[in-house]
């Protein structure tokens, strides 16, 4: 049991996906301008990690080792399509902000870094704990991010103003402070990805690299 | 060492057929079980943005909000009077004319057939609206929208929506402080020449106070998607000026 709680635990801190196997990058640099977009793809992948990751053990042992990967990538796209479908019939609105993420699920390298590292050698219990476990730890980095940015860059969070109007200049606007457009591009957000592995590695002992 | 079942050849064909059957029929039932739902819904969200344009919709302070899904068809059918497919010279009426495919008709328009151009006339308190659709390409996809106008082709109000622009950048076309500055900008010159609106960085305007600059404040870091509504204003909306002239005679 302490090991399976483990399987949800190291990917939170010590494993995360993002700032220690430096993977799923691409996406969290894409969509964290804002913090909305950031919790709703963690959510989607939340989704397709978990069921995926017990979609391919129960496959572990019929599929040939020669096209794993193609098997992989067709589970994955099968998960993301329906879950494009489901949403556009049944929560259009829900559908139209997701917009592009769906498709960029598939490219989240941290889903087939899992199936290929985890879920072909293990049970379906394990690798849905695994794939939960990751997709958290990815969605921990995805919403600091989002979060600083959408509150630096726009001056709002999930599309409220928190620090006052810039047009009408209330709140701290009043007393000359501008948002920092920068804090939308993308760079800003390997920065911003950068100080927390910073962060991390100066306080985890077990992440200390001579 | 023995060969493992799963390594044959033979085994590998089979299960990729096999897989690629399951996945297939999966997902084709499923498409078509689901297929109506998705109709219908783009069909009330069309309703939705004509509606928007004119002002109904249930707009709170910074944000869009379109009237309900259920209210929809009986406010499209209380607010729009006529919906117009302009052909050529050739103007008739036709009440399924906001279902026209904008895409289809500048793929026609691309293989050199007439391009069938939908306009819905509104009318709101006493005010008569003029809304076409206008389509065009942003950043990463399509972009487009509608735009109601008066007789003299002055702006009342727009409506954008995108397929996938950038979060946070070329996304806030949708966003209300970008749509509300299109509300009074001229697209004519006074001589009736058109000009259309230009999304523009160096905006000597940034408050719009001037409706008859033909331009309006871009989005800082989504030139791309700006340009694109540029584009689509000027290319499509172009169409439309021979009827306009016509109607003022």
């Amino acid at each position: 049991m302490a090991k399976d709680s483990k399987l949800i635990l190291d990917p939170l801190t010590d494993n995360n996906p993002i700032t220690i196997q430096v993977l799923g990058i691409c996406s969290a640099l894409a969509i964290t301008a804002e913090l909305e977009a950031s919790i709703v793809m963690s959510i989607s992948v939340l989704f397709v990690m978990g069921v995926g990751n017990v979609v391919i053990s129960l496959m572990r042992n019929i599929i040939p080792s020669k096209i794993r990967i193609i098997a992989q990538l067709i589970v994955v796209a099968t998960l993301v399509i329906i879950v494009d479908q489901v949403l556009k019939a049944y929560a259009y609105e829900l559908s139209k902000t997701l917009g592009a993420f769906v498709g960029l699920i598939i490219t989240n390298c941290i889903i087939m870094g899992r199936f290929e590292a985890f879920a072909l050698g293990n049970g379906p219990w394990r690798s849905f704990l695994d794939g939960i476990g990751n997709a958290l730890g990815y969605a921990i980095i995805l919403i600091i991010v989002g979060f600083f940015r959408e509150l630096l860059g726009s001056g709002t969070l999930l599309g409220i103003e928190i620090l006052g109007d810039p047009v009408a200049k209330t709140g701290l606007y009043a007393y000359g402070y501008e948002n920092n457009g920068f804090m939308l591009l993308s760079p800003m957000a390997l920065i911003v990805v950068g100080i927390i592995i910073w962060v991390q590695r100066s306080r985890n002992k077990a992440l200390i690299e001579d | 060492m023995m060969e493992k079942r799963t390594d044959k050849n033979s085994y590998t064909i089979l299960f990729a057929v096999g897989m690629v059957l399951v996945v297939g029929s999966l997902l084709a039932f499923l498409a078509g079980f689901l297929k109506p739902t998705i109709e219908e819904n783009k069909r009330l969200e069309k309703q939705q943005n004509i509606l928007y344009t004119m002002g109904v919709n249930n707009n709170e302070a910074g944000s869009a909000v379109f009237v309900s899904t259920d209210e929809a068809p009986a406010l499209f059918g209380k607010y729009i009077t006529k919906q117009l497919i302009i052909e050529n010279e050739d103007v008739r009426e036709d009440d399924k004319a906001y279902l026209i495919d904008v895409k289809k008709e500048q793929t026609r328009a691309k293989d050199g057939k007439t391009r069938r151009l939908p306009l819905f006339v509104g009318e709101k308190d006493g005010d008569t609206f003029y809304i076409a659709p206008i389509r065009g390409k942003g950043l990463w996809d399509a972009i487009w929208g509608y735009v109601a106008m008066d007789e003299n082709m002055v702006i009342k109000g727009v409506y954008f929506d995108h397929k996938g622009e950038t979060p946070g950048l070329g996304a806030n076309i949708k966003q209300r402080y970008f749509m509300d500055d299109f509300t009074g900008e001229h697209l004519l010159r006074e001589s009736g020449e058109f000009v259309g609106i230009t999304v523009s960085k160096s905006n000597a305007d940034p408050v719009n106070e001037d409706k008859k600059d033909y331009e309006i404040d871009a989005i800082a870091g989504a030139t791309i998607t700006g340009d694109g509504v540029s584009a689509m204003i000027k290319k499509d909306l172009r169409l439309y000026v021979p009827y306009f002239k016509k109607l003022k005679k």
